[in-house]
């Protein structure tokens, strides 16, 4: 068992591999968190073990963003329990969006270990694509130089761009500057990467690129979460799926069991809608 | 005596107005720093979450920039001076005391200039991609570390065409400060013109180191301009 949702948590007899023994890397008990008077996330459980690489699906508005926001405290959840990467975190049970406090050291923790790649790339637009990369393992991993230097020509190397290290962000495509993110996130060593629609804002020549090296990130056995319109990466590359509704869980699964019988309507209708 | 004889021959006129021109580039600058202190830490008050604060520095930067400057160097000579008598009484000395001219006209340049900087750096601030900012919160940097490595390089660089204007309006601005007897160039001028009945001559060179010095900083923020515009600029 590697993902399960509170659907399923009375099911015990659902679970495809009880001996599971791979250790967890996300585990979200009864996550909520609302914006105002609006609520977002109603109480989404899901976990998350080593080498799961996650489709999130939903329509605009369902609330994925601000689940993965939520896992590396970008938000701040209202109620549930998180687990990211070994902290556990119990928020208090106040819906009133009250701030806890997670310790510095602790956030740091989570934020190097589930590092984040975003729709809108986010690069450092005034530091070279090399100073990009190094910049979380200097500046807060506090890695000596010399290391984060290497690493970082590798994890260009690795997303095809060693000879941009010298480059500016502004003079890239989209699709360099993700792959770029990429690399920027890889740099960290996290263990988990967590994808916010890494591919919407390209133009379409440019998403298979980005696909490619996701696809590649996927079969070295990285963990990823990953916010994605693309039904091709969800149903061949995502080992597991979970399809947001208004808040909710309202389908997950193996990919290719929930690609071929979707029990819900609602998932039914959404793959039908975007596949067309 | 001719004119060059006046300035640059038995006149040696070029020495007091070169020194009032040096001056008014140490007065400009003096000014134009602590402008960029009070300046910047009025932005972050109109930046930040405190209601009070926002209001207070809102109230600061419109009264400041509604104002004449001569006013506020008025107000900062005589009210120091005013200061100063009182304390000095107290110790038995009597009538007016001066405060240093150069001190007064710098914190006059600075407290004015401070309203338009203060301008500058927030629209700076707001020219920032929120993006990025993000990007260094979700990678574990503190908000002092964001704000070194992502905030203060690229607002400098968002500010300083703003600058640049701020810069000039002080330039102009250090004439004000002869009022209170500080020997700047104009100042300087005016005294050679007094002393040696030939007017236009010494208002002519004061124009052209005027010239000289505008034209020089000028170029020197283009060239920063241009330094700190080279990553944002597209193949
Ligand atoms: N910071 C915020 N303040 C107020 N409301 C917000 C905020 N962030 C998100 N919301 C609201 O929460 C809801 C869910 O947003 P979210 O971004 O998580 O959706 P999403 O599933 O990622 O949608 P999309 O596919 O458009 O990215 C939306 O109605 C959005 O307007
Ligand atoms: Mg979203």
């Amino acid at each position: 068992m590697t993902l399960m949702t509170s659907t399923r948590q009375n099911e015990p007899s659902a679970m495809p591999l009880p001996n599971d023994e791979r250790p967890k890397k996300i585990e979200i008990e009864g996550l909520r968190k609302s914006f105002g008077k609006i609520e977002v996330l109603k109480g989404i459980s899901l976990e998350a073990c080593q080498g799961d690489v996650v489709a999130i699906l939903g329509a605009s508005g369902s609330g994925k963003s601000t689940l993965l926001r939520c896992l590396n405290f970008l938000e701040t959840p209202d109620a549930g329990t998180l687990s990211i990467c070994g902290e556990r975190i119990t928020m208090p049970a106040s819906a009133k969006g009250r701030m806890i406090q997670v310790d510095r050291q602790t956030l740091i923790r989570i934020r190097t270990r589930a590092a984040m790649v975003f729709q809108s790339f986010n690069l450092w637009s005034h530091m070279t694509v090399l100073e990009n990369v190094i910049e979380a393992p200097i500046q807060v991993q506090r890695r000596p130089r010399a290391v984060c230097v290497a690493e970082a020509e590798a994890v260009l190397a690795r997303v095809g761009l060693a000879e941009k290290r010298h480059t500016y962000p502004a003079m890239l495509s989209g699709g360099q500057q993700q792959r770029v993110a990429i690399a920027r996130a890889l740099a960290m060593r996290p263990e988990v990467l967590l994808f916010d629609e890494p591919t919407s804002a390209l133009d379409p020549e440019l998403v298979g690129e980005v696909l490619t090296v996701m696809r590649s990130l996927a079969d070295e056995g990285r963990t990823m979460l990953v916010v994605t319109h693309e039904m091709g990466f969800a149903r061949h590359v995502s080992s597991r799926t979970v399809f947001l509704h208004q808040g909710l869980v309202e389908e997950e699964g193996p990919s290719a069991d929930v690609f071929a019988n979707p029990k819900s309507e609602r998932f039914r209708q959404f793959i039908r809608r975007i596949e067309v | 005596m001719d004119s060059y004889d006046l300035l640059f021959g038995g006149g040696r006129w070029w020495i007091p107005l070169s020194e009032g021109a040096l001056t008014t580039v140490t007065i400009a600058a003096s000014g134009f720093v602590l402008g960029a202190i009070f300046g910047s830490a009025l932005a972050l008050m109109r930046l930040g979450g405190n209601a009070v604060a926002r209001r207070l520095a809102d109230i600061y930067t419109t009264t400041l920039r509604g104002i004449p400057d001569l006013l506020v160097i008025y107000l900062l000579y005589f009210g120091g001076s005013g200061a100063l008598g009182l304390i000095g009484g107290f110790f038995g000395a009597t009538g007016f005391i001066g405060i240093p001219t150069f001190a007064t006209g710098a914190l006059a340049l600075g407290v004015v200039s401070a309203a338009y900087q203060a301008e500058v750096f927030r629209g700076a601030f707001k020219a920032i991609a929120r993006g990025e900012l993000e990007a260094g919160r979700a990678c574990g940097m503190s908000g002092p570390a964001m704000f070194r490595r992502i905030v203060a390089p690229q607002a400098l660089r968002f500010a300083l065409p703003g600058l640049g204007n701020v810069w000039q309006l002080i330039l102009k601005e250090t004439a004000l400060i002869s009022v209170v007897g500080l020997v700047e160039l104009m100042r300087a001028a005016q005294v050679g013109a007094g002393s040696t009945r030939q007017p236009f001559l010494f208002y002519l060179s004061a124009f052209v180191l005027y010239l000289v010095i505008t034209s020089i900083s000028g170029r020197l923020f283009a060239r920063a301009e241009a330094i700190c515009a080279r990553p944002y600029r597209r193949a």
